[in-house]
């Protein structure tokens, strides 16, 4: 069990874009490096990263959230 | 003496106190959005208070330091590391050669200042060091540090020892934050009830603030006084014949978001301007993080003075403990 924390504070997405699907599923295999959501703030959008590998369980925040850095966004297990 | 950039963080900048007088050539004064945070960061490692340090917002960068440095860490919340050790913030501290100097998750506030004995070392532009990315001005190189940057710093002075601040001289800030406004050239254009409202309603800083701007969303759209709009104003009643801007002016595009202009602002443009953020209370600004709430609170112009002396003061009793 990992978690993914915010670096910054601002708004998360759970999507790259309104019209596409999420980054992942629960379930999905994620890798050191991959990107499972975004974090907007001052006009640009910054990449979550995952720093361990794992499987996917859930987003912790729903999409759009007002997010502080630190707080956990989703978790791997 | 030099420091390698390992990693910038979100925005790191070199900033010292600003450039003024070139605001009527549309460059903006510039320097740190927290003055008091960085003079403090200079005083800590004994230099003089308009030396050049670094900006980073929301997020630490990750330093190697090339030769023993005197450093410190003042204005927001979080967690330094010099190789993985903790130190304390509003505090100077010693990083040897070949240490990291690393920042772990922000806890409050929105910027941290860096400064380092010797002061930043890049060539000053028209007087100042501060970074102003959006004309390529000053800085390193006229931009945010990137990772592999090596930045030079200057040679450090006598005086550089291990200093702590007294935290109980900063300011205690209320919730939610309040910042003091003087209504100014326009307040007129805004109905009584929006004055009234402006004031009353609980404003939200929105992601989008940064060195230029901080806008606030959350509170009610303003209503205008009915006018026929002057020949050469824009369309929408929150427009003017172009004017100049102010350090601290507050527009209002639409009549939606009020946008507090802040230390990298243009200096005029087509927006009437309501009023403006007292002085005293500009360096809070730059400590707010998105989603803070935040009210709005009238004052005259003799409160604005007082605060304006009170903030001096406290500065002045700070600045006698620590030199």
């Amino acid at each position: 069990m990992a978690n993914i924390q915010s670096p910054v504070p601002g708004t998360f997405y759970h999507r790259p874009s309104p019209e596409d699907a999420a980054f992942k599923s629960p379930g999905d295999s994620v890798a050191v490096g991959d990107t499972i959501g975004l974090v907007e703030v001052m006009k640009s959008f910054i990449e979550v990263q995952a720093e361990e590998a794992g499987t996917f369980a859930d987003y912790a925040v729903e999409n759009e959230a007002a997010v502080s850095a630190g707080d956990v966004l989703a978790t791997l297990k | 003496m030099t420091f390698e950039v390992i990693k910038p963080g979100l925005l790191t900048t070199i900033q010292d106190l600003g450039r003024p007088g070139y605001f009527h050539l549309g460059i903006p004064e510039g320097g740190a959005m927290d003055r008091a945070a960085m003079r403090i960061a200079n005083m800590l490692v004994g230099n003089p208070e308009d030396a050049a340090g670094l900006e980073a917002v929301f997020m630490g960068p990750e330093l190697k330091f090339n030769h023993d440095a005197l450093v410190s860490v003042a204005g927001a919340e979080m967690p330094v590391f010099v190789d993985g050790e903790p130190r304390a913030c509003w505090a100077s501290f010693a990083v040897k050669a070949g240490q990291t100097l690393k920042f772990g998750y922000l806890k409050t506030g929105a910027r941290i200042y860096i400064a380092i004995a010797g002061g930043i070392d890049t060539p000053p532009a028209l007087g100042s060091r501060s970074t102003y990315p959006i004309g390529a001005l000053g800085g390193f190189e006229g931009r945010a540090l990137a990772a592999g940057d090596t930045v030079p710093v200057g040679k450090a002075p006598a005086n550089a020892k291990e200093r702590t601040l007294d935290q109980s001289l900063l300011a205690t800030q209320p919730k939610p934050a309040e910042l003091r406004v003087l209504p100014g050239l326009y307040w007129h254009r805004l109905t009584k009830g929006s004055q009234q409202q402006f004031f009353d309603d609980e404003w939200r800083v929105a992601p989008e603030a940064d060195r230029m701007g901080y806008r606030f969303r959350g509170g009610h759209s303003m209503e205008f006084v009915e006018r026929e709009q002057p020949f050469g104003a824009g369309s929408d009643p929150s427009n003017i014949v172009d004017g100049c801007y102010s350090y601290g002016s507050i527009q209002i595009p639409g009549g939606t978001e009020p946008i507090v202009l802040h230390r990298d602002a243009v200096s005029g443009g087509g927006y009437f301007t309501i009023g403006a953020v007292i002085s005293a209370d500009m360096d809070l600004i730059g400590q707010l993080q998105p989603n803070t709430p935040v009210r709005f609170r009238q004052v005259d112009m003799t409160e604005a003075l007082d605060a304006r002396h009170e903030r001096l003061a406290r500065l002045e009793k700070i600045r006698a403990t620590l030199t």
